[in-house]
């Protein structure tokens, strides 16, 4: 007994000492630049994050501006692309191919990877499982900082003469590695590489930070049982990151070596540019494989923080715990040890032995039942709920749609046979934009419609955030829906025009529709920018807890200083989802409500650990006497 | 004029910020009546019906009538069984699909907040958890095998009467190698490719010496084809849509495919009552510039007998190049000759060439 005593005591008066030592304020730079506290360094990521997403929408719209109005002129965009269109006014097929390129790398890396995790994991993390800060706010600092020089190299070689790297985001040798080979292969690919190592080196920095935090710092009661499904999310999403980052980095490396020191590890009898290159012996395939143990798990990387914050809005709003908590902390466990042994399902009809490709179809398609789980348990905490539609409730709904509709076919792509008329299509691109993109998109968004109050004390437009929703949530599905039909009619990928087979003639019409979609569904995101930046400076002033939430971070102040409580940080007695308990006043009860106060909604088990409760409190109060 | 259309915008923006500021005071000074929001709460239940009424129509209407217009005939052997796994695998799927998005977007309507209602505090249930991960387990495990079936009988390897022909991918085009009449395509060697020499012919090689370029990708009907695919330079991929072939071509390795197609060009413009169809192939690995732009075009003869004569018609790559027969070993010559078919005029200068090329 007394060695709890003592170790509570110590634990807690480093916490008061922390929160008043850092109770003076910085200048400009140590607050808003060179911060270490995790709610600005989330600030950080999530502006970032946003300034990047309309720069690949952008580029998207530009691309799609091609598909759909193959025969438009665009000359009024010279201002803007100069070179890149041709005299008669047309994207150049090879700049077609770096926007398609820089948007798939923008998108997966630069907003769903740093913009999501980096956001949301900064953000919720200490403030969810009752901690000051992150473990190491120096290394969180470094972690932006390295995003920032990523961005920065990255965004330049959008501007250089010879084009940003224009691959595919795959970035698949020979033709990433040859200079000969397209122009976006030259000075484009280095940045690209460059701008990646910073990015993987960032990624890690805050894997790290999260896992350290999640592991060590939870407040007192903070079991892991009863975390958040949103940590948990952020805990599995950051192990992953640190098993799969370092290999693309290595794979990274290899393609350096072979561009520029002459090795061949993945180049091998190529006769280009009217010269054999010398190079014998590597094998493209060994990329592939290098780069799909990243790119598969950073699927998830994406993902996973989408729905666990899903979660966490799902439940808020329907007023209902989540249905089966441990169904979802499992198959969420599930989903991360299983996303490191599909990732040949990318490669069935690359050359691949095809045995493997048998195993990975029997992986890729076991991977699917946690996923369903997932889905109905989402459905489930919708039955018989008391369904209130937030801007933020809305957008969670809208991805579980788009996870059910994207995931689906994943059962049709994951089987090899299906997969060998399906790779490569526009089914393809349908399938991951719903699954990935779109639902992790949205995901973000109602992280920041949910958590914008506590952000920034104010209140985003609820209006402006259905008008937001519904053109979005309908735009998505015009634009990614109509695609699995182009898709099953075997239209490929990355083609600038399909106006030189027979046989991909048609689709004009979907293709303008998708065109039209996808301009309607970046127009709409501006309505949440001005939302978003309105709200900041002269949005309605934001309760403690608006949203009635049971979560810690809605125990903190209005605008939470550095240290996150003013006072001592709350202990936590009960699991997050103690919503319209039977016989319970309020339609929820924080964490942080001991089961003593509660009696007339207590369940059996718990009136038994209010024993244990009593116990606790004694000694807390014990030591605030000795103080 | 783009100064003119710049002010518009400007003046549209401000006008549209204006509204919402106004709007915004107009609800501060009604007060906080309708504070908690249910009108709108109601307006979004409503809106979520009608999209699951809506989408779920197009879809229906749309896959229906356009059927046509989405799905390409099949033309050969394992396609139809690929297509038929498609199909099966569509129905589980949008049955599975319909029942989830129906009653998901019903849910969210029918138990739309309501004042005074509690929510039903049901937090797990064994049972329910069990069954929905087990019936998923047990059907996706029967997809999956009857995909591995399909999978491991389409991957195996092809059989000896297989007609053998090699596709070569290169930046931003296609070539076919035929094997000519000895059945065997001969060796090459990337470090041997030239302007004329593209497929880096090994002419050291005895079964080099009759084989024959081709760009068109001909094909008998009903016999089994194994396509030995490389490429030149950086990836390339193989894709015959109306086969249901797809394998990417990997420089410095052959990948291969095997099928069997089962309907001949002609059959094909009876099928799809157009005069002028064709069968084409594609690139779907990004190679570059001009992916877009690789078509090859496919035709499939009636007869293996059509084929054949097809076959004999065509010159050997080496009768084209004659001034290669320096390339060739001075005792090879001779069956160069024959195997060539190169004319009596042009030979006895060649034949007492020295060899030019050692290398490798």
């Amino acid at each position: 007994m007394a060695t709890i005593d003592l170790h509570t005591h110590t634990s807690t008066e480093h916490h008061d000492d922390h929160g008043h030592d850092h109770a003076h304020h910085g200048n400009f730079w140590t607050n808003y630049v060179f911060c270490e506290d995790h709610k600005v360094i989330a600030k950080q990521f999530l502006i970032t994050g946003m300034a990047w997403a309309l720069i690949g929408g952008t580029l998207s719209v530009l691309f799609r501006l091609q598909l759909g109005f193959p025969n438009a002129d665009l000359s009024w965009l010279k201002p803007i692309l100069g070179g890149w269109l041709t005299p008669e006014g047309k994207i150049d097929p090879e700049f077609y191919l770096a926007l398609v390129t820089m948007h798939g790398t923008i998108m997966v890396f630069f907003v769903l990877t740093a913009g999501l995790s980096g956001t949301f994991s900064n953000f919720l993390i200490p403030l969810q499982i009752g901690a000051r800060d992150m473990a190491s706010g120096f290394m969180n600092m470094l972690s932006y900082w390295f995003f920032f020089i990523s961005s920065c190299i990255m965004f330049i070689s959008l501007f250089i003469s010879t084009g940003p790297a224009s691959g595919g985001w795959v970035i698949y040798p020979p033709l990433s590695a040859l200079p000969q080979a397209m122009q976006g292969s030259g000075l484009g690919m280095t940045l690209w590489l460059v701008a990646m190592v910073f990015f993987i080196v960032s990624s890690l920095l805050g894997s790290i930070n999260y896992i350290t935090t999640v592991i060590n710092m939870r407040t007192k009661g903070m079991s892991f049982t009863k975390l958040p499904l949103t940590i948990w999310a952020f805990f599995f999403t950051a192990i992953i990151g640190i098993l799969s980052f370092p290999v693309l980095f290595a794979a990274a490396l290899l393609l350096v070596f072979d561009r520029s020191f002459g090795t061949s590890f993945y180049l091998s009898d190529i006769y280009i540019g009217g010269e054999a290159l010398p190079n014998q012996g590597g094998s493209p395939i060994l990329f592939q494989h290098l780069f799909w143990f990243l790119g598969h798990p950073e699927v998830y990387i994406v993902l996973l923080p989408a729905l666990g914050i899903t979660s966490e809005i799902i439940a808020t709003n329907s007023r209902k715990p989540i249905f089966g908590y441990k169904a979802m902390v499992g198959s969420m466990l599930f989903i991360a040890i299983l996303s490191f042994v599909v990732w040949a399902h990318h490669m069935f009809v690359t050359g691949m032995n095809p045995f493997l490709g048998s195993i990975f179809t029997l992986l890729t398609l076991i991977i699917a039942v946690p996923s369903a789980v997932k889905i109905f348990n989402y459905v489930t905490t919708l039955w018989k709920g008391n369904i209130k539609f937030t801007a933020a409730m809305l957008f969670s709904i809208g991805l579980v749609s788009f996870f059910l509709t994207g995931g689906i076919t994943g059962i049709f792509l994951g089987n090899s046979a299906i997969d060998i008329q399906l790779h490569d299509t526009y089914f393809v691109v349908a399938h991951f934009h719903l699954v990935m993109g779109s639902a992790s998109f949205f995901g973000m968004v109602a992280g920041v419609y949910h958590w914008f109050p506590k952000m920034f004390g104010r209140m985003m437009n609820e209006k402006l955030g259905y008008v937001h929703f519904w053109f979005t949530f309908v735009g998505v599905y015009l634009v990614f829906f109509p695609m699995h039909y182009i898709g099953i009619a075997g239209f490929p990928r990355r083609y600038y025009s399909w106006t030189n087979f027979e046989t991909f003639s048609g689709f004009a019409d979907l293709n303008m529709l998708v065109s039209i979609a996808a301009i309607m569904t970046l127009a709409a995101q501006f309505l949440f920018l001005f939302n978003f930046i309105y709200s900041i400076f002269r949005g309605k002033q934001a309760s403690a807890n608006p949203w009635n939430s049971t979560t810690l971070e809605w125990t903190t102040p209005r605008l939470p200083g550095h240290g996150n409580w003013p006072g001592e940080i709350p202990t936590v007695y009960r699991w997050p989802y103690d919503y319209s308990k039977p016989g319970s006043k309020e339609d929820f009860i924080p964490q942080h409500i001991p089961y003593s106060e509660t009696p007339e909604s207590n369940l059996a088990h718990e009136n038994d650990l209010i024993k244990l409760e009593m116990s606790e409190d004694a000694m807390t109060v014990e030591k605030d006497h000795t103080h | 004029m783009s100064l003119i259309i710049g002010l518009g915008v400007v003046l549209v923006l401000a006008i549209l910020y204006l509204i919402f500021r106004i709007g915004n005071l107009v609800e501060l000074v009604k007060g906080k009546k309708d504070d908690d929001g249910s009108t709108w709460n109601t307006v979004n239940a409503y809106l979520m019906l009608f999209f699951m009424i809506g989408g779920l129509g197009w879809f229906f209407w749309y896959s229906y009538v356009h059927f046509e217009g989405y799905t390409l005939p099949v033309a050969s052997e394992h396609g139809a069984v690929t297509d038929y796994l498609f199909w099966v695998t569509m129905a589980v799927t949008v049955v599975a699909f319909a029942i989830i998005f129906i009653v998901m977007f019903w849910f969210t309507f029918k138990y739309r907040y309501e004042e005074g209602r509690k929510a039903t505090f049901f937090a797990d249930d064994h049972k329910l958890e069990i069954a929905w991960t087990v019936i998923p387990a047990i059907v996706l495990a029967l997809l999956i095998f009857s995909g591995l079936k399909a999978w491991n009988d389409i991957t195996g390897p092809a059989s000896k009467e297989a007609v053998v022909i090699e596709l070569v991918g290169q930046q931003f085009l296609w070539t076919a190698r035929y094997p000519g009449g000895d059945k065997h395509l001969g060796k090459h060697n990337y470090k041997m490719i030239d302007a004329s020499n593209e497929f880096g012919l090994d002419l050291r090689d005895v079964n080099t010496l009759d084989d024959f370029k081709s760009l068109e990708l001909h094909l008998p009907k009903g016999r089994e084809v194994q396509l030995m695919i490389r490429a030149k330079d950086v990836l390339h991929s193989v894709f015959l849509p109306h086969f249901r072939v797809k394998m990417d071509a990997v420089p410095g390795m052959y990948t291969t495919f095997k099928f069997i197609p089962t309907k001949s060009t002609a059959d094909m413009r009876t099928e799809t009552g157009n005069p002028n169809f064709n069968y084409e192939m594609a690139c779907t690995e990004i190679c570059g510039r001009g992916h877009f732009s690789m078509r090859f075009p496919v035709f499939v003869h009636d007869t293996f007998e059509d084929y054949e004569k097809w076959m004999s018609s065509q010159e050997a790559w080496l009768k084209q190049n004659p001034d290669y027969l320096k390339r060739v070993p001075v005792e090879l010559r001779e069956a160069a000759i024959i195997k060539a078919g190169i004319p009596m005029d042009s030979q006895e200068a060649i034949l007492a060439a020295p060899v030019t090329v050692t290398s490798n």
